[in-house]
């Protein structure tokens, strides 16, 4: 495991109250109890840990932010990019 | 349908909107389903994901008040105070030191003077300046609106401002009606004001992931959040009784108010709240479900909302649901926070007496799981004899208000 990725699942484990050992890639948010508002408050602390944006919009079921996994993947997209402006969706005019 | 003769009368409006100022613009944008939302310009947009707004457009405050008072006023007093004159004016009151003390100033604002706190709290922590203006403290005070209107209009009756964010104007709206029913007041001036389209308030709400990138579109199938709005609406309210006798315009009834708390949730909605508070209202009105024509909805454009006033109003209205028409004013008002239940009371006030309910504009599919006539984008002709205006805050403070055509 990389250190990526076990900061991201401390923070995960941390802010939404789950044991580390149910943090599997496949399992998801909602059936670990992660309420909506605990999402956002681990996207935030994702955000402040890697100095990273994520685009996310809790409106979207899109956002495919349903799985320990995607939460990963998000991280490890984010970080992989250049620092851009904010994560401001193009169609926002 | 039931007469409780407790009515009270709308005797005037008043309107600051993303959509138009004064109530024949609102009125005209409203039904023609134009839109208020477009890019932000109030504040600089580079460190912002949310870029879209309804902004209250050619409101020049310059015109309206003289420099040293304006120095007193924050944007949210300011549209209070356009909005009240508007609305003082329309009902042909003049306030003499009788009727002054004898009449309510109420309204509803979900923060109050933030302009003047972010302003003010920028130049002390980013621009390193170690002083600030000395009415600081009076222009954010979320109250100072009511204390302006009052001292506009030499209203020394009671006067105060209530709080409870998104449904905050509803609850002042309520209290005024009960005022008046209980004899303590004559008239009262009520509605709500807010104007928090400001950097570090737009940050917040970015951070809540509950904003639409691209537009408000309630009950639609591709709704993906809320826009943020801004603007004022106040209401000359007074008892049926007096306002028939002094011969006065009567534009509205206010049949009956109801409210409750979810006592769940800081910010998910709850339908059985929703509904305690819908239900309250109607019986509060004397009317069946049957009675009501239109439901002016809460209708963010956010999924968790919408989805759950539309099961408020299954639970409520029964198969009555289905022949209801439910419109969201916030898809062309955005969403004004603590004056948006007055905007939209305004908005139901309108389709009552013209006949004409508002449309749900930007509505690309209205999303089947609703279940709702959201009336979309296009204004409907329709003779309605009652209506619900629906505002459910964040934390669970819900308001209806039920109004009859007069």
């Amino acid at each position: 495991m990389t250190e990526l990725v076990e900061d991201v699942l401390t923070i995960i484990a941390e802010k939404g109250r789950v044991g580390r050992e149910r943090l599997v890639p496949e399992a998801r948010l909602m059936e670990l109890n992660i309420a909506s508002l605990d999402v956002i408050e681990i996207i935030f602390a994702l955000e402040e840990r890697f100095d990273i944006e994520i685009p996310f919009n809790a409106n979207d079921a899109a956002s495919g932010f349903n799985t320990v996994g995607d939460v990963i993947g998000a991280v490890e997209r984010a970080v992989a990019s250049p620092k851009a402006a904010p994560s401001a969706t193009p169609s926002a005019a | 349908m039931a007469q409780t003769g407790t009515g009270i009368a709308v005797t005037g409006i008043g309107v600051v909107s993303p959509v138009g100022i004064g109530l024949p613009a609102f009125a005209e944008a409203l039904f023609a389903g134009r839109p208020g939302i477009g890019p932000l310009t109030l504040v600089p947009t580079e460190r912002l994901s949310v870029r879209i707004a309804a902004e209250v457009k050619g409101f020049d405050p310059a015109a309206l008040f003289d420099p040293a008072r304006l120095g007193l006023l924050d944007r949210a007093a300011q549209f209070a105070l356009a909005a009240a004159r508007e609305a003082v004016a329309a009902s042909g009151l003049s306030f003499d030191a009788e009727l002054g003390a004898r009449t309510a100033t109420i309204l509803g604002t979900g923060v109050g003077g933030i302009s003047t706190l972010d302003d003010s709290f920028h130049r002390l922590y980013a621009q390193g300046s170690n002083r600030l203006h000395p009415v600081t403290v009076p222009k954010l005070m979320i109250s100072a609106p009511a204390s302006h209107l009052s001292m506009e209009f030499g209203l020394t009756g009671p006067a105060f401002m209530t709080s409870s964010a998104c449904a905050s104007a509803g609850h002042a709206i309520g209290m005024a009606c009960q005022m008046l029913r209980a004899g303590m007041v004559d008239a009262a001036l009520t509605g709500g004001t807010d104007a928090a389209l400001t950097l570090g308030s737009l940050k917040g709400w970015e951070a809540l992931r509950v904003v639409s990138p691209d537009g408000c579109r309630p009950f639609c199938r591709t709704r993906n959040g809320m826009v943020l709005g801004e603007g004022a609406a106040v209401l000359v309210l007074e008892r049926m009784d007096r306002a028939r006798a002094r011969g006065a315009e009567i534009l509205g009834e206010i049949a009956g108010f109801g409210m409750s708390a979810d006592a769940k949730d800081i910010t998910a909605p709850d339908a059985a709240g929703a509904g305690r508070a819908m239900a309250a209202a109607l019986t509060d009105a004397g009317l069946a479900p049957e009675d009501i024509g239109y439901v002016n909805a809460h209708g963010t454009g956010t999924t968790a909302n919408d989805a759950t006033e539309a099961r408020a109003i299954h639970g409520l209205f029964g198969d009555h649901a289905r022949r209801l028409m439910v419109s969201s004013s916030k898809s062309m008002l955005g969403h004004a926070l603590g004056a948006a239940g007055a905007l939209e009371a305004a908005a139901t006030l309108l389709a009552l007496r013209h006949g004409v309910v508002p449309p749900t504009i930007g509505v690309v599919e209205p999303d089947p799981a609703c279940a709702l006539d959201v009336v979309p984008n296009e204004a409907r002709q329709a003779s309605i004899g009652a209506a619900l205006s629906n505002s459910f805050a964040f934390g669970g403070l819900n308001a209806a208000l039920a109004f009859r055509r007069v």
